[in-house]
Parts: structure tokens; sequence; C-alpha cells
């Protein structure tokens, strides 16, 4: 897994890219009572708005941490926003993309700079 | 950063684990470790401590008190009974809202509870204009809200049982003189009660030994206001909106009205009068959104999807935990106030449904 400075976690799945946020983030942001997922076959730009989140407190968006396609969403995010507190490294992912080079990745925290940069 | 001021319970915050941010002047509690969601719940369906000492309480001294106070209220001050409290608003020339306000008769004096961001400047305005303006900054103020709320404090307090809602008492528990009255700002039962800052702390100790009982911070005061319809001052009435539309005419009693035995004589009395006769030209509604997505303070509104013209916009909204959807209030032209109406909100560049609704949301469950 990796980690980027915008709290969200990147996990490859086969030639795919499973994106979510932190324990941490998820923490910070509160309950979180709605989740506005990105359309499926949208291509993205790396920093393009890919989810917006709402929790008790305010709404925060999360951005694209990669060039891509959205070829998957998380719909049990939309029925169920309280997810992202329960699991948020785990059942509540938000979207998957479909990358050209998975060495793109490599520019990101692994877990170990991840928890040394929230400490 | 400006500096913040504390209130005598901040220890007591911090030892509870509370979340400190800066809200009108003061460093105050924005959650415990429960969470605003879950401290909402609590206050709902049990009874929840809140600290609201960086209010401002003021004493009105004088035989004239209430006829003085009148000429800054368009409210019945000389027909509070002693031993009852009253919702009132400072109006200015205009018309605008001031401030809101809580008015106690307590017999040989009035007391008045005022918002904290406004109070210095409410302080100034009573100064200016009345005589025996007293201050108090040696007593704190905390609420206790929810349908538990009456068995707890009387433990402490068996006097409160005899109380209904808006009533006020002076009660004592182990020494210390307790200013009490049956109301607070959650659309539940429950009491807000005037202690010495030596004492706060015990009381609120006492008070959290209880099982039913729970710290409660700033978020889900918020979101329980929300849900029983009740203004927040800075948001949904402010200087530019006036008590009619606003929608708190019901707190200008018959007898400051027009044909009333003392109408008009407050600030902005010819305004506001002919909106009460003639209806204002824009109402302060309930709106809830169809759609999941919140609809927060600022979202215009507009009467149809592909309409230029904004014809509103939202004061306040969030997420209602009772409800378990989101809730807003703002504010739309008196001829789309209608129950039922459909208004669309535009949020993220999305135009989404929303319904105007009576409040509250959730009815309140004071006990009258």
């Amino acid at each position: 897994m990796k980690f980027t400075e915008e709290h969200e976690w990147l996990k490859i799945d086969g030639d795919l890219v499973v994106v979510g946020i932190t324990t941490h983030a998820a923490e910070q942001l509160g309950d979180v009572v709605f989740v506005e997922l990105p359309e499926l076959e949208t291509q993205v730009t790396k920093g393009d708005e890919a989810s917006v989140i709402e929790s008790v407190k305010a709404a925060s968006d999360i951005l694209s941490p990669l060039d891509g396609e959205i070829v998957e969403v998380n719909d049990a995010l939309t029925d169920n926003p309280g997810l992202v507190n329960e699991d948020p490294q785990g059942d509540a992912w938000f979207f998957k993309l479909k990358i050209a080079d998975m060495a793109a990745l490599d520019e990101y925290m692994s877990e170990d700079e991840y928890n040394e940069f929230i400490a | 950063m400006t500096d913040l001021k504390r209130t005598c319970l901040f220890d007591l915050h911090v030892e509870l684990g509370a979340k400190i941010v800066p809200f009108a002047g003061y460093e105050m509690p924005v959650q415990y470790p429960m969470g605003v969601m879950g401290e909402h719940t609590h206050t709902r369906t049990k009874a929840g401590l809140f600290d609201v000492s960086h209010m401002g309480q003021v004493i009105l001294r004088g035989p004239d008190a209430a006829a003085q106070l009148e000429t800054l209220v368009p409210v019945n001050i000389q027909g509070l009974a002693e031993g009852r409290q009253r919702y009132a608003l400072f109006t200015n020339d205009a018309g605008g809202i001031l401030d809101d306000l809580m008015v106690a008769n307590r017999g040989d004096h009035l007391f008045v509870v005022v918002n904290a961001a406004c109070k210095d400047a409410d302080i100034a305005h009573m100064q200016a204009r009345l005589t025996g303006v007293e201050p108090i900054t040696d007593r704190a103020l905390i609420a206790l809200q929810g349908p538990e709320a009456e068995t707890a404090l009387a433990r402490l307090v068996p006097g409160v049982t005899d109380m209904r809602f808006m009533d006020v008492a002076t009660l004592d528990w182990d020494g210390m003189e307790l200013w009490i009255s049956r109301s607070g700002y959650t659309g539940e039962d429950g009491f807000e009660i005037s202690v010495p800052n030596a004492d706060a702390h015990r009381l609120c100790r006492a008070l959290l030994d209880m099982e039913e009982v729970m710290p409660i911070g700033l978020g889900a005061r918020d979101s329980l206001r929300l849900e029983a319809g009740l203004c927040l001052y800075g948001h949904d009435i402010t200087t530019d909106t006036t008590p009619v539309e606003g929608n708190l005419s019901w707190a200008i009693q018959k007898i400051r009205r027009t044909d009333g035995a003392r109408a008009g004589g407050f600030p902005g009395a010819d305004r506001i009068l002919s909106e009460l006769t003639d209806g204002p030209s824009r109402l302060r509604v309930g709106l809830l959104p169809q759609t999941r997505a919140p609809m927060r303070e600022g979202t215009p509104l507009f009467a149809s999807t592909d309409s230029d013209t904004q014809i509103g916009a939202i004061t306040s909204g969030g997420f209602g935990p009772t409800l378990g959807a989101p809730v807003s209030m703002g504010y739309v032209p008196a001829e789309l106030a209608e129950t039922g109406t459909e208004l669309w909100g535009e949020v993220r560049g999305k135009r989404m449904a929303v319904t105007v609704t009576p409040l509250p949301f959730r009815p309140s469950t004071y006990r009258k």
C-alpha cells in the first residue's frame, strides 16, 4: 500500500489501483454522512477532484492521485457513508483507476513514511 | 491569532478529552471523544451537558427595568410574570436583528442571556440606553438537555420537577445558589443553570458522574438546534433580516403590534409592524434536501433547474443525525415559502431538489 500527503491510500489490485482515505483522515473528518463518487469511465488527471466526502463538520474533496480512468466505484459508500469511519482502509475504498504505468505509484510514501508524516 | 478567552470550565473540557476550537472569541469544546453524531443522539435519548458560559449573562435592575427593556425589543416584557422566561430580539432602527436573547423575570430584577459573539455590543447597547445594567462575570452557564435531564438534575435539585417549560427558579445544591430555567436550544426538554464560577466544576462533575449524562460539544449543539428549527444568530438572523422575515413573528406579542396597548416603541417598529400587517417579501423556511448531499450555509437557491436568477440562499445546513438526512434553513421569496414548494440548491455546480418544510424538522419535546 502507498500513501499520499492528501491522506489517501493506494493499493495495486491486478492492473488497477484502488484508492481510499486513511484511518487518520477518517478520524480527522469525524462521522461521514455523504459520499459522492465519480462517474464510471471518467478520465481523470492527477489532482482532479474525484470524489466528495462530507462529514458532520464539513465537505472535503478527494483528489485523484494519478492520471487514469475510473473503472469501478464503491456504491456501498453511497448507501452507507458511515463505512468510511468503520473500515477506511478496507471495505470503504472509493474508486479503482486504470493507469498507464504502475511506476507512477513510486513517488508516494510507504506506510512507515506515512506514519512518520502524520506523527 | 487574537487572544482567546476560556470559560471557567476549560480545564474540565481538556480533562474530558475535548477537541478545542476557537468560537466567538473563546476556546470551546467542539466535540468530546464520543463524536458529534454520538453526542447528538445521546442528547436526544438521554441527557447532554453543555458549557455555554461564553454567553453573556446580564441583570437589569430597577422598577422600570421591564418598561425600559421594551424600548429595545418588540416583546411584551412588562407582562412577563415573575418566575417566567421569554425569547426576545434586539432590533435596530432599520428593523434588523442585533441579537436574540432570553429574558427572565426573577422578581426584583430581569435576567438576560445573550449570544457570546454579540455580548460586548449588546451590553454597550443596553448601557447606552437603559439604567441598572449589571453584566455578570462571576457565574458560569451550563445546559442539561434531553429526555433524562429532569431525572438527572432532580437527584441534586428535587425542586426542578415542579418547573415547566420557560419557568425560572432559584434553587440550592450543596451550598451553591443556582439560577435555573427550564429551557435550552436543542428542541429537548432540559435546563439552563447559572452557577457561581467557583462551583461550576463541582456541579458539572456531579452531573457527569451520573450514568445518563455525557458532555456535549458545539458540533452537536449546532445539529441539535438545526433539527429543532432554531436560529443561529449571525447566520439565520442578522442585522439584514427582520423578525418577520426570520419567521419569528410569534415572538412579538399582540400588545406590541399595531392597535396593541403598547404598540411600537422599539427600534425599527415602522418596518416590523408594517411587515406584520402586509407580510414580508421573504421568509426563513425549513428546507429538506431531496438527495443525501447536505446543503450548507451559502448554497444558492433557484426556482428551477435552469433559471439564472438566484431567489434565495441557505443560511444554515448540515446533516441531521436524528432525521438521518440532511436539513437546512434559508430565505426564500414569500410566494415560494409555502410548504411543499420544490426549489433547487446548487451544490458543487449541480442543481439538487430541496423542499420547503415546516419547522421544526423534529417535534420539540418541551414539558409545557
